[in-house]
């Protein structure tokens, strides 16, 4: 390809610079944490005594063990279930395609544009009624239902693409349609399902909506949902405020760069399919 | 559910036995999509056309609320927020993302732009949340954003960015561009990174610099990405909630209040369920009414 220095130069720095402003509010994020309790520290000053005990007091005082629990339960709910729910619907719109498949995977498709707040006020009442409210559950059943468009659309994107040859030769052998799925199928769609599950276990993760709402307890919401009442209790202490944000990240963070390459494509693929 | 197969008829044939088994491949999600979705968007229907306080009586009042939702001055600013942010959050980042994209191109493959795939994804990863947290600090009065104007002899124009009524708007559209840029960006990359190169080639021997090269060749190739990022980041800006809730709460006055969060207040602080659902139902039908056409323009035909 040809293409000029002076271009390739001028892309460079537009590069660094746009990696820059995507960094700054983190490194300031970082610095503020470390100023002592109570300041109203300046900009991107260091401390002069960097004070690594506001991560121990944030940690304790936002009882941050029991929210890494709370959200890990909360996830180990929302995900498998999601996967197995989408990959089996996925199957039958994409594969199966029984008949009125196409109505059926329409209406999945309709929710893929349904902001939360569309029905998070009959949800509250619902999960009343159910008797859920202020449980997991009432995080974890909702989120399971919310997802469901998206995983199924992006499921059955996958096993349309799968030739119909290759169920028609398991079935000569003898194959039901339950062993087909699991032996066949689900083998194949291992790519599609891993990074499925890699959104929705951001998506879980970062809920915050449904925990405020939902959860007044915040030991029992997600992570997002428990800085938000963090905030309102450490408001006014920013340096603490900081700490507590910084290490509500370090979760996500640390799984989004140990698998970064599957994220990088499960994120670009998910906007495209959503 | 083990099925006994006898049929070893052609490819296409469906045994009657078997047509409905995919149903019940369907069934988890189908229970679970009408149980928690379908269901309560028709009740939020059914909620907008009553008075109800949620403990009390409910009273039928016909189109009152959707009335209320265009005359009361209060309630429709909300939506003329959520189209003021759409600026920020999707004109903002699609133009940037575009721009950039397009000067990055040459050096797509390079190391420089491996790490950048990496760090301009950071936005995405964190919570919304933690994104409002970390830019409430840095655009309050004594924040970083103050900081760099006064370095930089602005210093008349320092102010708390989230709690002036004439800034708060913007600020936070700012910080949805911050969440969103990256995305947008990575996104019209991977799919210039699918425009063959001989086409680019061709137009330097005809003598197109980078700007002719830019509107006659890559701008229409990316139709489908720029629809994408357009469809993604219009629905983050009608239905934004986590970063306006973290930021202002709405404030200072009305300034700032978008629809997803005059939403949960009416709804669980001000006990007006009706006057709530209207305005869910409104929202589900915006956020329709704009990502609709936007798919019918930028898809060609291919789903």
């Amino acid at each position: 390809m040809i293409v000029g220095r002076r271009e390739t130069l001028v892309g460079r720095v537009l590069l660094v610079l746009l990696m820059a402003v995507t960094v700054v509010p983190f490194i300031s994020l970082f610095v503020t944490a470390l100023h002592p309790a109570g300041t109203y520290p300046s900009g991107l000053s260091w401390p002069d005594d960097p004070q690594w005990g506001n991560f121990a007091d944030a940690f304790r005082s936002a009882h941050m063990g029991e929210l890494l629990l709370s959200s890990c339960l909360i996830v180990a709910g929302v995900v498998p279930l999601s996967l197995l729910f989408g990959t089996m619907a996925g199957f039958a719109f994409g594969h199966l395609r029984m008949p009125g498949h196409r109505i059926g995977f329409l209406v999945f498709v309709l929710g893929l544009t349904l902001p939360f707040e569309g029905i998070i006020t009959p949800l509250y009442y619902q999960v009343r009624d159910l008797g859920l409210l202020n449980t997991r559950w009432a995080i974890i059943l909702p989120l399971i239902g919310l997802f469901m468009p998206f995983s199924v659309v992006w499921m059955r994107a996958h096993f349309v693409t799968m030739p119909d040859d290759l169920s028609e030769a398991a079935r000569i052998d003898g194959a039901g349609t339950w062993q087909l799925f699991w032996r066949v199928h689900v083998p194949l769609a291992m790519p599609a399902l891993s990074s499925l599950g890699i959104l929705l276990f951001l998506w879980t993760w970062n809920q915050f909506l449904l925990a405020i709402v939902l959860v007044d307890d915040p030991a029992k919401r997600t992570m997002a949902g428990a800085l938000g009442a963090f905030q309102g209790q450490w408001g006014t202490d920013i340096p603490l405020l900081c700490a507590g944000a910084l290490l509500i990240l370090v979760p996500t963070l640390a799984v989004f760069l140990v698998f970064q390459r599957r994220f990088v494509a499960a994120l670009l693929q998910g906007s495209i399919k959503g | 559910m083990p099925e006994p197969i006898t049929g070893r008829r052609a490819r296409r044939a469906r045994r009657p036995r078997a047509a409905w088994l995919g149903w019940l491949f369907a069934a988890p999600a189908v229970v679970m999509y009408a149980a928690f979705v379908l269901r309560p968007l028709t009740l939020t229907v059914q909620y907008s056309f009553y008075d109800w306080n949620g403990i009390g009586a409910s009273k039928w009042v016909g189109l009152d609320n959707y009335r209320r939702l265009f005359t009361d001055s209060e309630l429709f600013a909300t939506i003329v927020h959520a189209f003021e942010l759409i600026v920020f959050f999707s004109f903002v980042p699609v133009l940037l993302g575009l721009f950039v994209a397009a000067t990055i191109r040459g050096i797509a493959t390079s190391r420089l732009a491996t790490v950048a795939r990496t760090v301009l994804f950071l936005p995405q990863v964190i919570p919304l949340v933690a994104a409002g947290i970390m830019w409430s600090w840095l655009l309050s009065s004594t924040g970083l954003a103050n900081e760099l104007l006064s370095a930089v002899g602005l210093g008349r124009l320092t102010r708390a960015w989230l709690g002036e009524f004439g800034t708060a708007l913007p600020a936070v559209g700012i910080i949805g561009a911050w969440v969103l840029v990256g995305l947008c960006t990575l996104l019209l990359l991977a799919g210039m990174s699918k425009i063959d190169p001989a086409l680019y080639e061709a137009a330097r021997l005809d003598g197109a610099g980078p700007v002719r090269e830019f509107f006659s060749i890559t701008l229409p190739s990316l139709r489908q990405e720029i629809g994408v990022s357009v469809t993604v980041t219009v629905i983050a800006a009608l239905a934004s909630f986590d970063i306006v809730y973290i930021a202002t709460q709405g404030g200072p006055g009305n300034s700032t209040m978008v629809p997803g969060l005059e939403i949960y207040y009416l709804a669980f602080s001000e006990r007006e369920i009706g006057m709530a659902s209207a305005l869910a139902v409104a929202l589900v039908i915006l956020v329709l009414a704009c990502v609709l056409p936007v798919q019918r323009l930028t898809r060609d035909g291919s789903r």
